[in-house]
């Protein structure tokens, strides 16, 4: 699955609109997912996973700073995010599958809060960059 | 036999009271072919579908859209029972339709989105959990009699 400039042009423009919120929305995918998907909680047993928790507020921040750098280094994401994907082949072990999860809850807060922007063809190419992400960020793991 | 707790059925219906069944039956289903363009692959006899533009504006495609989210109203009006309100549709998709059970799957995420996308805040997380818990079951329900 590759990224035309087509789908980098409408990355960036999605993000450009998301703009300042970026760090609200991480935190608002990641409080979706636990609730929408409880079994992500186990990934974080060390978290106050409760309702307006500073700690996935602050996670949530730090993961929506990985997808600006993505966005903004869309040609080489691999190289952007090379260090994050090491942490999480060594360290984190995220089983693949729970990057799908985030992706289609960042999606959700993205329509929620921005419909007219997210017409189908931005949908598309920002499921296919939040897949590349994925892809990256488990292309250490075996 | 799902279990549905008060709040999840209240949820869900609360939602499903609001929704125009053909808008966002058409936008789900077009939205299914735009965003996984493999999922075109059943609908050859469709007639257009050679843009994003001319998938949103095919009648096939919003007519297709809103029978599927029509049934997905007989799911709601029988929650205790999804099993056998999909059976002979199972079937079908099996026998019939020859459709991959994981375009179920697609088809439930991308009508989550649409339905975000229509109620913004309203649509809370604790709405989301309901939806796809609810898109699941349906999901799961349209593979089981498949052989």
């Amino acid at each position: 699955m590759v990224l035309s400039s087509a789908d980098k042009n409408n990355v960036k423009i999605i993000f450009s609109k998301i703009g300042g919120h970026a760090e609200d929305y991480g935190g608002e995918a990641l409080e979706r997912m636990f609730v929408t998907y409880p079994q992500t909680k186990t990934y974080f047993p060390h978290f106050d996973l409760g309702k307006g928790s500073a700690q996935v507020k602050a996670h949530g921040k730090k993961v929506a700073a990985a997808l600006v750098e993505a966005a903004n280094n869309i040609d080489d994401i691999a190289g952007a995010l090379s260090k994050l994907s090491d942490l999480h082949a060594q360290k984190l072990r995220v089983d693949p599958v729970n990057f799908k999860l985030l992706g289609q809850c960042f999606l959700v807060v993205v329509a929620s809060h921005n419909p007219a922007a997210l017409t189908p063809e931005v949908h598309a190419s920002l499921d296919k960059f939040l897949c590349a992400v994925g892809t990256v960020l488990t292309a250490k793991y075996r | 036999m799902v279990h549905w707790s008060a709040e999840e059925k209240q949820l869900i219906s609360s939602i499903w009271g609001k929704v125009n069944v053909e808008e966002c039956g058409a936008e789900a289903l077009a939205r299914l072919l735009i965003v996984y363009p493999w999922t075109q692959r059943f609908f050859s006899s469709f007639g257009n579908l050679s843009s994003p533009t001319a998938i949103t504006g095919n009648p096939k495609v919003r007519a297709h859209g809103k029978k599927v989210l029509t049934s997905f109203g007989d799911a709601i009006k029988n929650l205790d029972n999804i099993k056998g309100t999909y059976s002979k549709l199972s079937e079908l998709h099996c026998e019939k339709l020859h459709v991959d059970p994981e375009n179920f799957r697609l088809l439930g995420d991308i009508l989550v989105i649409v339905l975000a996308s229509h109620f913004g805040r309203d649509f809370s997380p604790a709405c989301q959990f309901a939806w796809q818990k609810l898109v699941g079951v349906v999901a799961h329900a349209l593979a089981r009699r498949y052989h």
